[in-house]
């Protein structure tokens, strides 16, 4: 029996150790110390350096002994994010100094993290919350990962704060500014964002339902709100500032103009989706209109109402923040984005994106869940 | 036995010169041309014949899902309309066409709640149909976690459960394979002995329309009429046996003919 497993991750992240030993000094830094050997300066990874390579390559080989999956899993977790983590503190205050072999270490680490997602992703755990807990863990790992290499570019390549700030950046931003962060959440997602959605979704809906019910309206109405969707609805953010002042009122009202068409289209669509059979059963009861809407063909158009939703949640966040750029009191995200940007403060501008990215995220998910358990019995939900 | 006999006169469903039309882009189609036919109380009459025959169209005149564009049709001696408000009989499908948001048993509840018959009453009779098709114990499964076989079943005590006393089958066991179509005919032949409702059947299975009926309305298709009308001289208690004796061939053999006779594909 062979005492050991051979992984194309490990094995090319100690070539890369050894390349990156071959080419000599990670930054400029080090590079010129090494030339002027009487000189004494401080250089990054003085002392780390040796520590860096010891971790990468200890834990590819401890990786590929024939050891419990998860220990190996964890040899490599550690490996990987320490390495990273000395990297990014090492190269900090020396932005722009970076040299081959810090890169190519760079990409040793992440190979390593690679390997462990590759690793943890064959684990079929019994219990439900390790379950759970190992579909959380993945993703994390992969998206871990992308800050650490967004920080260490900006970084080693010294690319301008005011370009691209490095993640660590924006999070001290995000610490530093919590208060003002909170009031523009309240007013952007609170009041504009909340209000403008329920009343665009509702009114779609009831919309639907009215064209459904008289037929003028789904001749005339339909063909006309398909051409206003087409309309760069955007456009009517300022005449909605005009209307309605510099308040949310007007920003909520440039959200449901947004939300109403695609709920209106997918729930009209939704209400045709219920089979001819069904249609004919509920007549053989003499079920009237109410009776086969409610009992028929609103739960068979569930997942284009559902669709519609998730449509508009993203879409409401768009509506609002922009619309924001013509007036609006001295609070809220796209406010706060629009003046940063003239003030060059370009860290608050990534840390109202951040947020933005956030709660857009957390929106899209409850509304997610909810089509989840409103339509378990869909094909789509149940896997099947 | 002899009460049945005794109302089988009173008939559910008349038909007089009844005819249907539908326009079509090609022009009209003629899917009905002068039927004539009484069903009586306690009957169980089959309608077999080709594709495009008119069966399926016929029941759904009586069902008044199709309005007629000719002649007369009374059910329960009232227009086909009036006998759809007053519930007057379940509809079973081709597919099972159970909500997929529903449990069997919710499933069943559905005409009772469409009918508003109240929360006390329903429960039993949910129960009682239930037995009726052999699905106790499935009452809060989905339907895409049964059988089409048990799905089948299911329709059927949907439509059973708000005692109609005219039951319209279209092709209900069409999609199911050989072995569970015998089981299901012999469980509605049992069915239809203890409820004593009148079964109006369609089918394109020569076995399955002699097995089950008391009577067989054979159709031809272009223009949509019936050939013949075969009163089964087989008794009403039948095993599946049956279907091995010469009387059963015999009638089996007759309605053969008489869909060769209106056929006409080979011409």
């Amino acid at each position: 029996m062979r005492w050991f497993t051979l992984s194309w991750q490990a094995v090319a992240a100690i070539m890369l150790c050894v390349l990156a030993g071959f080419l000599g000094p990670m930054t400029q830094a080090e590079s010129d110390a090494l030339a002027n050997p009487t000189a004494t300066f401080a250089y990054p990874f003085l002392n780390s350096k040796s520590l860096i390579f010891d971790l990468i390559l200890g834990a590819a080989a401890v990786s590929m002994l024939r050891i419990p999956r998860l220990a190996a899993a964890a040899a490599l977790a550690i490996g990987a994010h320490v390495a990273a983590w000395m990297l990014l503190t090492g190269i900090a205050g020396f932005e722009g100094t970076a040299l081959a072999s810090y890169y190519i270490i760079l990409a040793a680490a992440w190979l390593l993290a690679w390997r462990c997602v590759t690793v943890l992703s064959t684990f079929k755990p019994a219990s439900r919350v390790a379950s759970v807990a190992l579909r959380l863990v993945i993703p994390l790992i992969f998206g871990i990962w992308i800050l650490i290499i967004w920080e260490a570019i900006v970084r080693g390549a010294g690319i301008p704060f005011i370009l691209l700030p490095p993640p660590s950046v924006i999070g001290v931003t995000i610490a530093n500014s919590i208060p003002t962060l909170a009031a523009d959440v309240n007013q952007t997602i609170f009041k504009s964002v909340v209000a403008g959605y329920v009343i665009g979704c509702g009114c779609g809906f009831l919309t639907a339902i009215l064209a459904d019910r008289v037929s003028f309206l789904r001749r005339g109405l339909l063909p006309i709100g398909n051409m206003v969707s087409a309309l760069p609805i955007i456009g009517v953010a300022p005449i909605m500032v005009m209307w309605f002042g510099f308040d949310w009122q007007s920003k909520a009202a440039v959200v449901a103009i947004m939300t109403f068409f695609p709920m209106l289209v997918n729930t009209v669509a939704g209400l045709a989706e219920a089979g001819h059979m069904e249609r004919d059963l509920m007549r053989t009861y003499a079920s009237n209109y109410t009776q086969t809407l409610i009992k028929l063909r609103l739960p068979a158009a569930a997942p284009f109402i559902f669709n519609a939703l998730k449509i508009n949640s993203t879409l409401a966040l768009i509506g609002a923040i922009v619309a924001e750029f013509f007036g609006t009191p001295t609070v809220g995200m796209g406010f706060r984005i629009s003046t940063a940007v003239g003030r060059m403060d370009i860290d608050m501008v990534w840390a109202e994106i951040a947020v933005a990215a956030l709660v857009g995220s957390v929106f899209y998910g409850l509304i997610a869940l909810a089509e989840r358990a409103a339509t378990f019995w869909h094909p789509s939900v149940r896997g099947g | 036995m002899t009460v049945t006999e005794a109302t089988a006169a009173a008939s559910v469903v008349q038909a007089k010169g009844l005819g249907l039309t539908f326009r079509t882009n090609d022009g009209p189609v003629q899917a009905l041309t002068d039927v004539n036919l009484t069903i009586g109380k306690g009957e169980f009459v089959s309608f077999i014949g080709p594709s495009g025959c008119g069966k399926t169209t016929f029941l759904r005149v009586i069902a008044d899902l199709e309005k007629p564009t000719e002649g007369t049709i009374s059910v329960n001696g009232l227009s086909p309309e009036q006998a759809r408000e007053k519930r007057a009989y379940g509809y079973v499908f081709q597919a099972a066409a159970l909500f997929p948001w529903r449990t069997i048993a919710k499933n069943i509840a559905l005409p009772l709640e469409i009918m508003g018959v109240p929360d006390t009453e329903r429960k039993g009779r949910i129960e009682r149909v239930m037995e009726l098709v052999n699905l106790t114990g499935f009452e809060n499964k989905y339907p895409w976690q049964l059988s089409g076989g048990m799905q089948q079943r299911a329709s059927i005590a949907r439509a059973l459960a708000f005692d109609a006393d005219l039951l319209l089958m279209d092709e209900p066991f069409g999609a199911l394979d050989e072995i569970v179509r015998d089981h299901l005919n012999k469980q509605l032949l049992e069915l239809w002995a203890r409820t004593n409702k009148t079964i109006c059947f369609v089918t394109h299975s020569i076995p399955e329309a002699v097995y089950l009926s008391t009577r067989i309305v054979v159709m031809s298709p272009r223009p949509g009429r019936v050939t013949d009308v075969i009163e089964s001289t087989l008794p009403r208690e039948r095993p599946l046996d049956i279907r091995e004796s010469p009387e059963f061939l015999a009638i089996a053999h007759r309605v053969r003919d008489g869909l060769h006779a209106g056929h006409s594909y080979e011409d």
